[in-house]
C-alpha cells in the first residue's frame, strides 16, 4: 500500500476531527482517544519495519512528481522518531484518564492532544520545507491551547511568553523561507539540496551560510537551544503533568530534528563555520543546563533544564558529523523522549501525591510509595545513562564519534554533564523518597496505582531499549547512514 | 522596486522589534501584527517583482508573475491570523484574571527559591 507513511498523520487527524464532535462524553473521548493512539504505535511500528526492508519511502502527494508537488519521506531516522511520538503520546492519553480531570477533559483536550500529534509525525515526514512550517504551526497551535487549557493564574501568564516567542520564530522561518527561496527557486529539500551544492560549487557560499545561521535561529528557538532557551522553564512550568511530559518529549525535538535534518542535507557543503557554531552552541547548552538542574530546589525545574542539557548532548553528536556521533545523537535522541516523558509522568505523579513541586517540603516517600519510588530510581539512571540502561549506548556512540572529530573539549564536557544530571536527580531521590515519612494533603485522593501504568510502560521501554541495544542497532545504523549519504535521501525523492 | 521594498520591509522590522520590546501587551501584539506583515511582504518581494501579467490562465499572457509565493503568503497569513485572534482573546483574559496588561508585573517567582 504506497499511502502507507501518511497513516500516522491521518490517523489522529481523523481521531482530533471525531473527538470535537463528541466532547461532552469523557468516557467514550478516552475510548476512542486511547485506541486511536495504539492503532497509531502498531501502524508507526510497521512502517520502521517496511523502511527497514524496502528503503526510504516517498509519496508523492497527488501524483506530481518530486520538486513540484508536496513529498513525504519517511527515511530511517523520520520512522523511529513517529514510532516514539506514537509510543509517548499513548502513554501521556492513558495517564490523562486519570490525570488531567474532567474539566479538562470537556473542553476538547484529547482533540488538541491529536492535532498535537498530527503537527508532529507530519514534522517529522514531511521533505518540504514550508510544508514543514505548516506542520510545525499544527503543532504549535495545538500546544497553545494545551498550555493554556484550565485557564489558571500561572498558565495564562506563562502561556502569553509561549506563545509570543513562537509568534517570533514563527516569522523567522517564515523569512527564512523567503530567502532561501530567492536563492534556490525551489521548495522541496532533496531539490534544495542539489540547488545548493550548485551554488555552492558556484563560490557563493557567504549566502548560504547566512541561511544556514538563520535556520539555526529559528530552529534553535524551537528546540531550546543556548541562548535561545531563556523561554522554556517558565513555560513548560505551567501546565499540568500529561502535557508537561508530551511538551518535555516531543516538543523541543521537533526542532532538534529539523537541525539535524537541515545540516545534514541542506548546509552539508560548507561544512566548517557552522558546524563549529553548532557544537558552541550545543556545549554551551549542557553547561547551562545543567547548571540550571543543580540549582534549583524544585524537583519540575529540575526535570526541565535537564532537556536543555539533553538537547546539547545531541546536537553536539550532530556537529561531529560521522557516521558514529551521528548514530549516538539518534539513539540518544529516541532514548530520551521515552525517559523525559517517563520523567515527567512521575513528577507528575508525585506532586499529585505531595501537592507541591517543592524538593525541601517533600521526604520519605519511599515508605508508602516503593513503586513509585524504584521506578523513578530506574528512570533516573537511565537518564543519567548507567550501563544497562537506555542512555549509555548512544552516549557511548556518541563520545565515541565526538573524539574521533577530535572535539576533546566536547566529549570532556558531556562525560562531565553525564555526572552532574546524575546528581540533579539523585538529589529527587535522595531528598524526597529517602528520609522521615510526612503526611501529604493529596495522599488520599490521588490514583497513585491508575496513574503508575503509563510511566512503568515507558520505563520497562527504556530498559528494553537499553538492554537490546544489539536488536534496534541495525535501525540505527541506517537511520545515521542516511544522514551521512544524502545523496541516498536525494536519489529517493528525485528518483534519478 | 525590490530595493524600495527592502527598505519598507526593514522598517516594519524595525518597528515591529521596538513594539514587541514594551511593556504594555497590546502594543506587542501590533509588534507581532507588523512583523508578520514584514514577513509576508519579504516573501512576495523575494520571489521576484518582475512585471507579469496575474497568475489567471485566462489573461494568456506572454509571461506570469510567480504564483508560489503567493500561494506561499496566502497559508502564511491564515495562521498567522489564527494565532492573532488567539493571542488577542488570551490577553483579554489575561487581562480579566490578572488585572494587568504590564509584561512586567506578570513575572513568575514559583520553584525559584
Amino acid at each position: 500500500m504506497i499511502n502507507f507513511l501518511l497513516l500516522p498523520i491521518l490517523i489522529p487527524l481523523i481521531t482530533g476531527v471525531l473527538l470535537m464532535f463528541i466532547n461532552k462524553h469523557v468516557m467514550l473521548q478516552r475510548w476512542v482517544a486511547s485506541i486511536s493512539a495504539f492503532v497509531t504505535v502498531i501502524i508507526a511500528a510497521m512502517l520502521a519495519h517496511k523502511v527497514h526492508t524496502e528503503g526510504i519511502q516517498t509519496l508523492n502527494l497527488s501524483n506530481w512528481d518530486a520538486p513540484f508537488g508536496i513529498t513525504l519521506v519517511s527515511d530511517m531516522l523520520s520512522a523511529l522518531l513517529v514510532l516514539t511520538t506514537s509510543i509517548i503520546s499513548f502513554a501521556c492519553i492513558i495517564f490523562s484518564f486519570r490525570g488531567i480531570g474532567q474539566e479538562r477533559e470537556k473542553f476538547n483536550y484529547y482533540a488538541s492532544m491529536s492535532f498535537l500529534i498530527v503537527g508532529v509525525n507530519g514534522a517529522f515526514t514531511t521533505g518540504d520545507i514550508f510544508n514543514l512550517f505548516v506542520f510545525f504551526e499544527v503543532m504549535l497551535m495545538s500546544s497553545y491551547v494545551l498550555i493554556v487549557l484550565g485557564g489558571t493564574k500561572i498558565q495564562l501568564r506563562e502561556s502569553i511568553k509561549y506563545l509570543l516567542v513562537n509568534v517570533i520564530s514563527s516569522a523567522l522561518f517564515v523569512i527564512a523561507v523567503g530567502y532561501l527561496y530567492s536563492v534556490t527557486g525551489t521548495l522541496n529539500m532533496a531539490h534544495l539540496s542539489e540547488r545548493i551544492a550548485s551554488i555552492s560549487a558556484d563560490g557563493q557560499l557567504g549566502i548560504i551560510t547566512v541561511i544556514g545561521v538563520l535556520f539555526m535561529i529559528v530552529f534553535g528557538l524551537k528546540g531550546a537551544v543556548f541562548p535561545l532557551f531563556f523561554w522554556l522553564p517558565g513555560s513548560y512550568y505551567a501546565p499540568p503533568a500529561p502535557v508537561m511530559a508530551i511538551f518535555g518529549a516531543l516538543l523541543t525535538k521537533v526542532g532538534v530534528y529539523s537541525i539535524t535534518r537541515t545540516y545534514s542535507l541542506l548546509f552539508y557543503h560548507e561544512g566548517g563555520t557552522i558546524q563549529a557554531l553548532l557544537g558552541v552552541m550545543a556545549v554551551l547548552s549542557i553547561i547551562f543546563g545543567v547548571i540550571g538542574a543543580i540549582a534549583y530546589w524544585d524537583i519540575k525545574k529540575i526535570i526541565i533544564y535537564n532537556i536543555i542539557t539533553a538537547v546539547g548532548v545531541i546536537l553536539a553528536g550532530v556537529a561531529s558529523m560521522n557516521e558514529d556521533a551521528l548514530a549516538g545523537s539518534v539513539f540518544y535522541i529516541i532514548h530520551d523522549m521515552i525517559v523525559k516523558a517517563a520523567l515527567f509522568l512521575l513528577v507528575g505523579i508525585m506532586i499529585a501525591i505531595t501537592g507541591t513541586s517543592n524538593l525541601k517540603q517533600i521526604s520519605g516517600l519511599i515508605k508508602n510509595y516503593p513503586g513509585l519510588a524504584w521506578t523513578f530510581f530506574i528512570a533516573s539512571l537511565a537518564l543519567a545513562g548507567i550501563p544497562p540502561l537506555s542512555g549509555f549506548v548512544g552516549k557511548l556512540l556518541l563520545i565515541k564519534g565526538v573524539f574521533d572529530a577530535e572535539h576533546y573539549w566536547t566529549g570532556a564536557i558531556i562525560l562531565m554533564s553525564s555526572l552532574f544530571v546524575l546528581f540533579s536527580v539523585m538529589k529527587i531521590f535522595i531528598n524526597g523518597f529517602w528520609g522521615k515519612p510526612l503526611t501529604y494533603k493529596g495522599e488520599e485522593k490521588a490514583p497513585v496505582r491508575q496513574l503508575m501504568a503509563a510511566p512503568v510502560i515507558l520505563v520497562i521501554l527504556a530498559v528494553v531499549y537499553g538492554v537490546g541495544a544489539d536488536f534496534v542497532f541495525p535501525y540505527i545504523s541506517q537511520a545515521a547512514n542516511i544522514l551521512v549519504n544524502p545523496d541516498l535521501y536525494i536519489d529517493a525523492v528525485l528518483k534519478e | 522596486m525590490e530595493i524600495l521594498m527592502a527598505f519598507v520591509i526593514g522598517i516594519l522590522f524595525m518597528c515591529a522589534t521596538y513594539l514587541i520590546l514594551s511593556k504594555s501587551l497590546l502594543r506587542i501584539i501590533i509588534g507581532t501584527g507588523l512583523l508578520s506583515h514584514g514577513a509576508h511582504l519579504l516573501l512576495l518581494t523575494m520571489g521576484g517583482l518582475k512585471k507579469g501579467a496575474a497568475p489567471l490562465l485566462g489573461e494568456e499572457a506572454p509571461s506570469y508573475t510567480d504564483p508560489l509565493p503567493q500561494a506561499l503568503i496566502l497559508t502564511a497569513i491564515v495562521i498567522s491570523f489564527g494565532v492573532t485572534a488567539f493571542f488577542l482573546v488570551l490577553a483579554y483574559r489575561a487581562y480579566k484574571e490578572l488585572g494587568t496588561d504590564n509584561m512586567e508585573k506578570l513575572r513568575g517567582t514559583e520553584g525559584n527559591d
